[in-house]
């Protein structure tokens, strides 16, 4: 599904020069649910940010889905991002005056589709993370983890081939952690290919798969016995 | 334009910052406002002064006699020219082509005036049948002096409105009614009304009239002409002043004027008068679009910084929009549309107004100069257009910056 190649990227601080990423090979098959490791400053947002076409890396190659991503502009970023991807961030990136259906059903919007069918599928990715209930109230009415389980219908609702998750427990406490990791392992289990950005271990270990970054390079790759968030719950 | 989703897109946001859109929509409602209102005074100065003008012949030509302020050919300063009727048959036989009506003029003063046993104090003239035309006269009613009360040195009289209003409030019409000027007898054949009513208290009598019963002699206290009308108004000027110079300075001769004593022989021309007004009113109205545009100027510049604000603050929102998808233009294109809508909305509605207060206040205007203060529709209508097109202008620069920002900056934007 994801396969990148010496992938390098650098950023100028000042007269600085910062290697963030040196020369990343990396491989993900289709419906794995992989954890991406590491300590601050040890490239992985950036990594991951470069696989959501958010950032583009200074060398290396990347293919999704079979396409390869280069020569980006913003508008076929856009396309790809629309067509491929899903989105789930720490901060969640709700927009604040949309009620919970609006906000899933954005993305529709940005694929053309009409409007009664938006608000149809927005309400049925609501059901699955169950805040059906909740659909006309806007994100400062709903708790943490809600507006988080909000975030994820909205990521989902485009029918992404990958959906990627920036630190999507880092701003909940434990309970509401496990319940938005087991969401997320329910979608895996329904086939999606998910890529997680953690510092926290046991979020990692209910993944399929932990890659250590450090430093700009893969120190470790392996599979790992999932723990189901749901014992937790 | 008409996707419905943006259209609700936009209307959320307003309903979110009503203060900030409230804002933006006052700039440029007033620009406009404070535009047309500018240009109906400008307007309104032009139909006053045109207003004026139409009170007397726009193309009449009127001399008047004063003193002498130089020594020429032995003859002292200080003396008062007298015009007698030579002089106006003079000038006639000169310069009858060039002229279209004529009239000299008499005034009978000091002469006591009764209808019944009702003292009149009204000032009476002695003019000639052609005075109606140069005055702008119209006839209420009866008819006005004609050839043959002149040459028959006949006894008739034409009064104002405004006296008949004043005086003959009793009978049904003033004509037939017989007014008595230091006992002689005149009888009232018509009766003119003007556009003002201080030019209404007149009585009209023949100039034969005038100076043979009440012994005026052969003298004139003025003279009037009107000249064709012609198309070309700066040619019509210059045909004006052609004539006024020529006419004064045949009479200088004729009164032994030294030709650069002015004041001898005034003569003043409608036209002329009319141009140095027309060419001020130009001038004000110049000045008022200058000062309109640059209302509209100061209204742009608020409707683009506004715009820059509401970029600045919906950054982190359109970084999402890309990350959920959004291409570059539809960014532009929302924050556009957005611009364009409260612009339209704002200006017209201060259109609106404006126009609105120009229409009810507008004829209640009554102050010397200003006269229905008005403004074209087209014109004011282009305006809120040019308007809109500046914000459109004015919103892109922002809309692009903010389109074309990365959008994982945009994201970390707090």
């Amino acid at each position: 599904m994801i396969e990148i190649k010496d992938l390098h990227k650098s950023y100028k601080m000042g007269s600085n020069v910062l290697h963030v990423l040196k020369g990343i090979d990396f491989t993900v098959e289709e419906g794995e649910l992989v954890a991406i490791m590491g300590s601050s400053g040890s490239g992985k947002s950036t990594l991951l940010n470069i696989l959501g076409m958010l950032d583009v890396a200074d060398s290396g190659e990347y293919t999704l889905d079979g396409v390869p991503i280069k020569n980006l502009n913003e508008t076929k970023a856009a396309n790809y991002r629309n067509k491929f991807l899903g989105f789930v961030f720490q901060s969640f990136n709700l927009i604040n005056y949309k009620s919970a259906m609006e906000n899933v059903a954005l993305p529709l919007y940005y694929q053309r589709v009409p409007r009664k069918e938006r608000q149809e599928r927005a309400l049925k990715y609501l059901e699955q993370v169950g805040l059906k209930e909740w659909a006309t109230h806007l994100p400062s009415e709903l708790s943490g983890g809600q507006n988080q389980r909000v975030a994820i219908a909205r990521a989902m609702a485009s029918e992404p081939k990958v959906l990627l998750a920036d630190e999507p427990t880092g701003a909940l406490d434990s309970t509401t952690s496990y319940e938005v990791m087991d969401l997320i392992q329910k979608i895996n289990d329904q086939g999606n290919t998910i890529l997680v950005v953690t510092h926290e271990d046991d979020i990692a270990h209910m993944c399929k798969r932990i890659v250590y970054l450090k430093d700009g390079v893969i120190v470790e790759d392996k599979k790992v016995k999932q723990v189901r968030a749901s014992e937790y719950v | 334009m008409f996707d419905l989703e943006r259209w609700q897109e936009i209307f959320d946001t307003i309903r979110k910052n009503k203060l900030r859109t409230f804002l933006t929509g006052l700039s440029v409602a007033s620009g406009i406002f404070i535009l047309v209102i500018l240009l109906g005074f400008g307007q309104g100065m032009q139909n006053g002064i045109a207003h004026e003008f139409e009170e007397d012949s726009a193309t009449s030509v009127w001399v008047w006699p004063g003193t002498t302020s130089k020594e020429f050919k032995g003859l002292n300063p200080g003396r008062t020219i007298q015009l007698r009727n030579d002089n106006y048959a003079s000038s006639l036989a000169l310069f009858g082509e060039e002229i279209e009506y004529k009239s000299p003029r008499v005034f009978v003063r000091n002469l006591k005036v009764n209808y019944g046993k009702e003292a009149l104090v009204y000032s009476i003239q002695g003019v000639s049948y052609d005075f109606q035309f140069i005055e702008n006269a119209k006839m209420a009613d009866g008819r006005f002096l004609n050839y043959q009360d002149e040459v028959s040195t006949a006894k008739v009289a034409i009064i104002g409105n405004k006296i008949k209003q004043d005086v003959f409030k009793e009978v049904e019409t003033p004509i037939g009614e017989f007014i008595n000027i230091s006992g002689v007898l005149f009888k009232i054949v018509g009766v003119y009304s003007e556009r003002e009513d201080r030019e209404e208290e007149r009585i009209y009598i023949p100039i034969t009239t005038a100076q043979r019963v009440f012994n005026g002699g052969d003298r004139l206290n003025n003279m009037s002409f009107t000249l064709p009308v012609m198309e070309n108004f700066d040619q019509a000027v210059v045909q004006a002043v052609a004539f006024k110079e020529d006419l004064q300075s045949h009479l200088q001769q004729v009164h032994t004027v030294a030709p650069d004593d002015t004041g001898a022989i005034q003569v003043w021309s409608a036209l002329e008068e009319a141009k140095r007004y027309y060419s001020l009113v130009g001038n004000i109205k110049f000045f008022f679009w200058f000062v309109g545009i640059c209302t509209i100027i100061a209204g742009v510049v608020g409707v683009s910084n506004i715009m820059l604000i509401v970029v600045k603050e919906r950054t982190r929102e359109i970084g999402i929009r890309k990350a959920l998808g959004a291409k570059p233009w539809s960014i532009v294109g929302m924050i556009l549309h957005e611009s364009i809508f409260i612009t339209a909305i704002s200006g017209f509605a201060g259109l609106i107004f404006s126009m609105g207060l120009l229409e009810i206040v507008g004829p209640y205007v009554e102050v010397d100069y200003i006269l229905n203060p008005s403004v074209n529709f087209i014109v004011a209508i282009s305006t809120v257009l040019v308007l809109i097109l500046a914000g459109v202008i004015a919103g892109f620069f922002p809309a692009w910056r903010a389109a074309t920002i990365h959008t994982i900056d945009a994201l970390r934007d707090e």
